[in-house]
């Protein structure tokens, strides 16, 4: 697992740039540049438009307001509820605090970190296999890895948590441990496919080129390959993250009590504690926000074009 | 033609040949050993326990197909079949109404649309389990909660979204729908994005309605990317559960069990991991089947 420890975070700067210069290519904005023909000239149509794209906004994103009021209120009991608190505390946190939120939010974390590290390794890895060499047996582990996207843990999860109990062969008790949760994340099809695909546009003369120089597979991998794959590493760790922070029945059958959940399925602790109110909740709900959100503002774009990529492949 | 060079390369490659074709598989190796042991693994064990009475320390018992006829009769279940149709049901068609309408709205090169579509994307990026912690309280089922206030001010009275019967199935699926539509939103811009912007001068030329536009130009266009969507909505439809549970679980009198509710309550609270089994064996077979009908409708739609 030490070869490629990819940087998640500084692998997709360069989308960014190339998805504004295929802006700068397009053509001015034109009457039939969308469906409906919106005009970018002033008129009932366009007033029409900023009416429509508000209520958008007020429906899809003011409601996370709540969270962030609710956690500052004190008494935010789900009465009186409001947009904007109404005097503004640090004691919900201070509660949470108390209750463990921070050693859940920790276990996110390492889950979340190690989850990503291992998805995108193996990812990398099967990827270079499915797009660089031909061998028998390729449409067999395509279908494999597709299969695994087909088999989510919600079906699979009663004779799952007996193997987490019981690794064979190793014989392994994994119940309990962040690995648990990390290694069941590992194989995910959806990123295999990206990054094979990504990888099968890459130039072979560029790879040619580096075997004539006498470069080995693993260092053609890590030296010439992984550099060229940068947008699509971004977009692969954006979606798994996306993807690993919001599992919620993996952490829950992989734990053996409730200092094991993760900061999402901790919620619940925190919702049926009769001692707590809706504002500790809230402020416990605003913490496994943060960095979900963090992750997607800072790489919202690759986000996107990975999502239209995924889907058009289908 | 390689019938040719083969027996010239033949001895001087030998070596090389057995290493180039183990190659691949070291490469492979992590990734399919990983889903071998945690996904294929349980799922192979799952359907073996489905055929047995599962007994802690004293042994397993076959009992064939009993769990299933024990399942596929139980009232519960068939109650959380008729939930977990409709959710999925109504949570993919809503979610792709919803997306198609936010697409038109949104389409578009400009900074501000830009800004627009990163706050609707909202839902789709934050777990399952805060939007339900949040909806629990815009449901809030006095006039304190945000959309009963909202209904107030319409002169409608308090209701208990959640604690009602009749209501919490509905209430979950808004949430379902607030939750999928912007994610359909992105497949589908991306589908319009690839229209050609000829066929509309040309419409406009032909002096068609823009309802006409719409039907004949845009939706054939976006076919393809509806049919993903569709299918995407309906399998995860068909397994729905983080929503339900974070949301209800189950309740209130089970008007909110779905098929996975059902099977994880049937596993993991009375320990019938037999039963259970045959549950979660029911919903995959339903589940690729989905998968491979779409698929072929699609292609036949594809080579049409």
């Amino acid at each position: 697992m030490s070869a490629p420890a990819i940087d998640p975070v500084r692998a997709p700067v360069p989308t960014a740039r190339t998805s504004n210069s295929a802006k700068a290519a397009r053509a001015t904005p034109a009457r039939f540049d969308t469906a409906l023909g919106w005009s970018d000239r002033p008129g009932v149509a366009r007033c029409l438009r900023i009416l429509l794209c508000a209520i958008a906004i007020g429906v899809f994103a003011v409601p996370f307001l709540t969270i962030v009021s609710g956690a500052f209120t004190t008494h935010a009991s789900g009465s009186s509820l409001s947009f904007v608190p109404h005097d503004s505390t640090w004691q919900n946190f201070e509660v949470a605090g108390e209750r463990g939120i921070w050693d859940y939010f920790t276990n996110s974390l390492v889950i979340a970190g190690g989850a990503l590290l291992l998805q995108l390794a193996v990812s990398v890895l099967a990827a270079y296999a499915l797009a660089r060499h031909r061998f028998r047996g390729q449409a067999l582990v395509l279908t494999l890895f597709m299969l695994t996207m087909m088999l989510p843990e919600e079906v699979i999860a009663i004779p799952l948590s007996l193997v987490l109990g019981h690794v064979p062969v190793v014989g392994l008790d994994l119940k309990g441990t962040a690995w648990g949760v990390i290694l069941p994340l590992g194989a995910w099809g959806f990123s295999v496919m990206l990054l094979t695909e990504f990888m099968k546009d890459i130039p072979t003369e560029i790879e040619e080129a580096a075997r004539l120089d006498g470069v080995g597979e693993f260092r053609m991998l890590w030296q010439v390959v992984l550099p060229l794959c940068k947008p699509a590493l971004g977009v692969a760790g954006v979606l798994g993250f996306v993807m690993i922070w919001d599992q919620y029945l993996l952490p829950l059958i992989a734990s053996k009590d409730p200092t094991d959940y993760t900061v999402t399925v901790a919620l619940s602790i925190l919702r049926t504690d009769p001692e707590v109110g809706s504002g500790v909740v809230l402020a416990g709900a605003l913490i496994a926000l943060v960095p979900s959100l963090i992750v997607y503002l800072l790489l919202q774009r690759s986000l996107v074009t990975g999502i239209a990529a995924g889907a058009t492949k289908g | 033609m390689t019938a040719t060079t083969a027996p010239v390369r033949g001895a001087r490659a030998r070596s090389a040949f057995s290493k180039r074709n183990v190659l691949p598989w070291v490469f492979l190796a992590p990734g399919l050993l990983l889903a071998l042991v945690f996904k294929f693994l349980p799922m192979g064990k799952g359907v073996w326990l489905s055929f047995f009475k599962v007994r802690p320390f004293l042994g397993d018992h076959w009992v064939g197909l009993d769990n299933y006829t024990r399942v596929l009769t139980d009232h519960r279940f068939q109650e959380a079949i008729g939930h977990t149709l409709l959710l999925g049901l109504g949570q993919s068609l809503g979610a792709i109404a919803v997306g198609f309408a936010l697409a038109l709205l949104l389409e578009g090169q400009a900074r501000s649309l830009k800004i627009v579509r990163t706050a609707v994307f909202l839902p789709v990026v934050t777990a399952t389990a805060v939007v339900g912690e949040m909806w629990r309280l815009l449901y809030y089922p006095t006039s304190d909660g945000l959309i009963n206030h909202g209904l107030g001010l319409l002169g409608l009275g308090p209701t208990q979204f959640l604690d009602n019967p009749d209501t919490a199935l509905w209430a979950t699926m808004v949430m379902s729908v607030w939750m999928l539509a912007p994610y359909n939103m992105v497949i589908i811009l991306a589908g319009l994005a690839g229209v050609d912007r000829t066929l509309y001068e040309a419409a406009a030329m032909d002096g068609v309605s823009l309802w006409q536009r719409l039907r004949y130009v845009t939706l054939p266009a976006i076919r393809p990317a509806l049919g993903i969507v569709l299918t995407l909505a309906a399998i995860r439809g068909l397994r729905v559960f983080t929503e339900v549970y974070v949301l209800t679980g189950g309740g209130p009198a089970g008007s909110t069990e779905v098929w996975m509710t059902r099977a994880y309550t049937l596993g993991f609270t009375r320990n019938d991991i037999g039963g259970a089994s045959a549950a979660s064996v029911v919903l995959l077979c339903v589940t690729l089947l989905l998968t491979v009908t779409v698929n072929y409708f699609r292609k036949r739609g594809d080579a049409r």
